[in-house]
């Protein structure tokens, strides 16, 4: 087996609060392979974007052990190994779309012209050419959210972490944009570790699926997820589908039971 | 547009005809007395023009003020010492000197409290502090200092213009520069971003609406800040001069006119900062 990109060990991490204590994640173990989609499926308050905030460096785990690309996560997000993509789509308003597509390549040093001819390969990806000088303010919610995955793109992560990217969108673009991040990931093999609240979004996009509980947030169940490389919309009403998000609902059922 | 110029207008004819009104009104008494003692009975006409063509009148008459500030700045040359555009530039330099300086510090001390946490506790409550202080008791201290140092002129009134400027600056762009949301802040540190890049590709940009509003606010007060300035040094040139000598010899018409003076330069200069704004909000993007 190829060395795993995330390599997490009896992780936890606990939040001082004012309530005291918060047990955010407990005891988490989980390899991810190059080249997979992984969904991080679970309710509010189960971790899930605790998890993708550890791997990317932005909360520090409490317990355990965690590695990207075999590195710690603070080097990893030093060497620059991943692109994240938030729940909002989080454009500077001052900067136009190329401008806030082309601001993490400067950031990183790159040299003007090659930023923009960068850029510009990126929003062709998300298909928002011909938008570049567009300000985010003239671009409806589901075009910012493919701009900030272009920005997120931008200097070609092998990594991209993507926390409920979707959620704020409606159900048509929803599905647009799910059959176009599945086209991409397809064309690019990247690895992708994707949170979501949503049962149908996870089955069509993954490879395998993370299923999450809260209190504390911990995995209940893992599912494979092998519809193969070519999944149009239709494939989810076929039965390998269904049977799938039928064992995800029982997955989260399960560890919501000693609550309900 | 033309809609609204309607109801101003309205408004302003009103506003004037107000004040002519209070004009005959606070006037009466002395021309009263006045035709008293010559011993003359005029009718109600000749009252209500002669209240309003006063001399030394309690409240001058609109046409008054026009009249003084037309003769003391088209009708003589600009050098003389009784020109308002002599008086208004003596207070306009020192003005500008002080916005400048205090624009300057306002900025690098809302710099170093964001940046530093220590000097948000140390620093603020002295900076809220020095605005508690009048400024009408300050000015007099610092003239007077500076003046035995044989510092005068230009550099000690704008120091009170600065001293009076800094404030609304450094507390607006404190805001601004703290603007920038929890998100915004994660992105520059998924890129692994520096501290100056965050300050230079998020920070200052995100503060910019804060600071043109804090820069209006500071530029009426810098005007302020350099009348102020000029009352205790003697009262040589400028607007402030003007207004104690006003004062002093019982000429009210020269006082309004001293203020209307000040007052549209203020306007003035805080439309210029207006406009500078709208053209930076267009360059950043703003809706139309």
């Amino acid at each position: 087996m190829a060395e795993p990109v995330i390599a997490a060990r009896d992780l936890s991490l606990v939040f001082a609060t004012r309530d005291g204590p918060v047990q955010a994640l407990s005891n988490f173990n989980l390899d991810i392979a190059p080249g997979e989609f992984i969904s991080l499926i679970g309710p509010s308050g189960c971790g899930k974007t605790t998890l993708l905030r550890v791997i990317a460096d932005l909360e520090s785990a409490t317990g355990g052990s965690i590695t990207v690309n075999g590195r710690t996560p603070e080097q990893a997000r030093l060497a620059r190994d991943y692109g994240y993509v938030f729940q909002a789509p989080a454009l500077y308003p001052w900067r136009t779309i190329l401008g806030n597509v082309m601001l993490p390549l400067e950031i990183m040093g790159i040299p003007r012209a090659e930023r923009a001819v960068r850029a510009k390969a990126q929003l062709a990806l998300v298909n928002l050419s011909g938008f570049e000088r567009k300000f985010p303010w003239q671009l409806s919610g589901g075009m910012q959210q493919r701009a900030s995955i272009a920005r997120a793109l931008a200097f070609e992560p092998k990594l991209l972490l993507m926390d409920e990217p979707f959620g704020a969108l409606d159900e048509i673009v929803r599905d647009h944009l799910n059959e176009q991040l599945l086209k991409l990931w397809a064309a690019t093999r990247k690895t992708v570790v994707f949170v979501t609240h949503s049962i149908p979004e996870a089955v069509f996009l993954s490879t395998r699926i993370v299923v999450m509980s809260p209190r504390p947030g911990r995995i209940t169940d893992i599912v494979d997820c092998n519809l193969g490389p070519d999944r149009p919309l239709e494939i989810r009403e076929t039965p390998e589908f269904l049977r799938i998000a039928q064992r995800v609902r029982e997955g989260l059922r399960a560890g919501h039971s000693y609550d309900v | 547009m033309s809609r609204s110029i309607i109801p101003v207008l309205t408004i302003c004819a009103g506003l004037v005809l107000l004040w002519y009104g209070g004009a005959i009104w606070m006037n009466w008494q002395v021309v009263a007395d006045t035709q008293a003692r010559a011993g003359a009975t005029p009718g109600l006409m000749d009252m209500v023009r002669l209240t309003l063509n006063h001399a030394r009148p309690l409240l001058p008459a609109p046409h008054q003020i026009l009249d003084e500030l037309w003769r003391s700045t088209a009708t003589l040359p600009v050098t003389s010492r009784r020109s308002l555009v002599h008086h208004a530039w003596v207070t306009l330099s020192a003005a500008l000197v002080g916005f400048g300086m205090g624009t300057a510090i306002g900025v690098l001390l809302a710099v170093a409290v964001v940046h530093v946490r220590a000097l948000e506790r140390s620093l603020m409550p002295w900076i809220v502090a020095s605005q508690a202080v009048p400024v009408l008791a300050l000015a007099p201290i610092v003239i007077v200092a500076l003046g035995a140092m044989g510092l005068e002129g230009l550099l000690p009134k704008a120091i009170i213009a600065a001293y009076l400027c800094f404030f609304p600056i450094a507390i607006g762009m404190v805001k601004g520069l703290r603007a920038p949301d929890a998100m915004a802040r994660d992105l520059m540190r998924t890129w692994s971003a520096t501290q100056a890049q965050v300050f230079w590709k998020l920070r200052l940009p995100a503060s910019l609406p804060y600071l043109f509003a804090g820069l209006k606010v500071a530029m009426a007060a810098a005007v302020v800040g350099a009348i102020v300035a000029e009352l205790p040094a003697g009262a040589q040139a400028g607007l402030g001069a003007r207004l104690l000598a006003g004062s002093y010899f019982g000429q009210t018409i020269q006082i309004w006119a001293a203020l209307v003076a000040a007052a549209i330069l203020s306007a003035t200069l805080v439309g210029l900062l207006g406009a500078a704004e709208r053209l930076v909000a267009r360059r950043m993007g703003a809706r139309a």
